[in-house]
């Protein structure tokens, strides 16, 4: 479970940078989503994966006697799925607006000189 | 009451951007309440540092949750400093911006939008939790790319593209960081890691968890490999949006790295040298980059990475000479930074454009501004007694202390250049004649033309930043006072260890 997804983790990660390099806007986004998820698995990979085990103390006992799956990992994951949501979706419209007014969506053209440089 | 003094700051902003919200289209309604807001928040600031400066670092358990398990904000001298200063930076730039940023970009919330990146700011200073110093980091991103393409301009919409990335691209980064931090200590209060990291064996996981701690940060604070989006989009948005990016935006990713710095990885070898390698191109980088360009508003972003520079490598040399300079320069650059893109806009709204080709003698149009410019100037350069001088003694003797002799040179350069794109500024913008240049722009309102308490609203912000550089140039001793008590708070992280987790 582990070895696949570090190996998940890897893809992520290399796909995420790879879509990042593009020159097609549409395409770094979808790089930056990817990379995105890939952090949130590594998050949940570095909490130590445990089955079945959760982080309850049984009633008639003051502390944990066994292994148990962490909590941590997941509260911040949820936390950064929810940030990495509205920042995609505010990079959607950015993207839309964008494409609108420069009628491109290859980065190399981004280099019109204004006009005070 | 007293005890949750230093969350104030945060809910002075939080509550104005949300009732700046229910006057959307109300526009002289929200000047005057940003203005109020701002004054309210730098009355908190105040109060906030005072109390700091008479207690000590004080810390704050969120929802009354024990320290290591809890979130934490943690008062101390530094965060105390950095809040003050953000809220004289904040309330200056709201001047500015009621006045200079048109309506077309104040009817879709910029205000708000404004309080919610100073509420940022404030928590990213404050918090003693890392995985909540993200979360205050994404607050801050949103609000400034929010700040950043209001408008929608051609050329704000480029840099904001580039800017959106880098920053995104950065905030993954630093949680990779935090997950790897995370995954060896098995904690996320930044005073708990520091304890548990020493019993770590594997230096490598260490080292990798720190580069990408500085990477994220790195990126954030526009370090040399990772700088070149910083002035390929802070000229586009309105001069006072460029004007707070300047002052604080950059800075709260220099206050992480003297956070990671001192706290969790001090003697980090391997980090320290790749702290003054990376200053030292940062600081070449920045200035080269600064002489050669003709826009102001590019001249004054790239001699922000310069003097971004000159902080990373008094961090690299880590010992309290080190850090009082750092500090100090931290002090003077964010109130000197904000003040020069205000100058920026001024110049914009005198001349129309900010090309130093097309512009010319403003000394002998506006005598009176022209010397308040220079003054600023000046500072920025470092003549002495001015506010740009004195940090610079204690960041070159302690680089000449430590053999740094590398460093010094850069230093030494870096401040001459500065000299340079300065004066290149004076003898172009200010001494030579206007040139013969036609405005492109058919309805642009001069300064000249302004009613007197639009051009007091304009000036005013420059004025009092402007005297904030004088006092910290000619009453040194005292910043020399708190910087030497913050260096010493720093470098003896246990006291802050101490505060948070009550042992």
């Amino acid at each position: 479970m582990e070895l696949l997804l570090a190996i998940m983790t890897g893809i992520l990660y290399a796909a995420g940078t790879y879509m990042i390099l593009r020159r097609s806007i549409v395409k770094l986004i979808i790089g930056v989503i990817l990379l995105g998820n890939g952090v949130n698995l590594l998050i949940f990979l570095l909490g130590r994966i445990t089955k079945g085990e959760p982080p309850i103390i049984p009633q008639d006992l003051k502390h944990f006697t066994d292994i148990y799956a962490d909590p941590v990992p997941q509260a911040l994951i949820l936390t950064s799925i929810v940030i990495s949501f509205g920042l995609q979706a505010f990079a959607i419209i950015l993207v839309k607006r964008a494409y609108k007014v420069l009628k491109t969506d290859d980065l190399d053209m981004l280099n019109t000189k204004d006009e005070d440089s | 009451m007293t005890d949750n003094i230093i969350t104030y700051p945060l809910i002075v902003h939080l509550f104005f951007s949300i009732v700046l919200m229910f006057f959307w289209n109300k526009i002289k309604v929200q000047k005057i309440l940003t203005i109020i807001g701002n004054f309210v928040a730098l009355a908190v600031a105040v109060m906030v540092f005072i109390f700091t400066w008479k207690n000590g670092t004080h810390v704050v358990n969120a929802g009354n949750w024990e320290a290591p398990f809890g979130i934490v904000f943690v008062g101390d001298m530094l965060s105390a400093t950095l809040i003050l200063l953000t809220a004289i930076a904040g309330l200056s730039v709201s001047i500015f911006s009621v006045v200079s940023v048109i309506n077309a970009r104040l009817r879709f919330g910029f205000f708000s939008v404004y309080h919610f990146l100073l509420l940022g700011l404030n928590g990213a200073f404050l918090t003693g939790d890392i995985f909540n110093l993200y979360v205050w980091f994404e607050i801050i991103i949103i609000s400034s790319f929010v700040l950043i393409s209001i408008g929608g301009e051609k050329n704000q919409l480029e840099g904001a593209i580039k800017y959106f990335t880098l920053n995104f691209f950065g905030s993954l980064i630093f949680l990779t960081a935090l997950g790897v931090i995370y995954g060896i200590t098995g904690s996320l209060n930044m005073a708990d890691i520091a304890l548990k990291i020493r019993d770590i064996d594997s230096q490598v996981l260490i080292d990798i968890s720190a580069v990408l701690f500085l990477t994220a940060f790195g990126i954030k604070s526009a370090v040399f490999p990772l700088n070149f989006w910083l002035p390929a989009s802070y000229h586009t948005p309105p001069s006072a949006v460029s004007a707070i990016f300047a002052g604080l935006l950059t800075k709260v990713g220099v206050y992480a790295m003297i956070r990671m710095m001192t706290l969790i990885f001090p003697d980090d070898v391997f980090l320290s040298s790749l702290l003054i390698l990376l200053s030292i191109l940062t600081i070449i980088s920045g200035s080269f980059g600064a002489i050669i360009q003709n826009n102001i508003r590019k001249v004054f972003s790239y001699l922000i990475i310069c003097h971004i520079g000159f902080m990373i490598g008094g961090l690299g040399v880590l010992n309290v000479l080190a850090l009082t300079g750092v500090i100090f320069y931290l002090i003077h650059d964010i109130v000197v930074k904000t003040n020069l893109f205000l100058i920026g806009g001024l110049i914009y709204r005198m001349k129309g454009t900010t090309n130093m080709k097309k512009i010319g003698s403003i000394y002998s149009q506006s005598p009176k501004l022209s010397l308040l410019m220079i003054v600023v100037m000046f500072s920025l350069v470092g003549v002495p007694p001015l506010s740009g001088f004195w940090p610079k003694i204690s960041l070159f003797l302690s680089s000449y202390n430590t053999q740094n002799y590398w460093l010094l040179a850069a230093l030494i350069l870096g401040s001459f250049i500065t000299l340079i794109a300065v004066a290149k500024i004076w003898s172009e913008a200010f001494w030579k004649n206007q040139p013969e240049f036609r405005l492109g722009k058919k309805r642009f309102i001069f300064f000249d033309e302004l009613y007197t308490i639009q051009k007091w609203q304009f000036v005013t912000p420059i004025v009092i930043l402007a005297f904030i550089s004088l006092y910290i140039g000619l009453g040194a001793e005292h910043i020399q006072t708190l910087s030497v008590r913050i260096a010493n708070e720093l470098y003896n992280s246990q006291n802050y260890i101490d505060a948070v987790l009550k042992p």
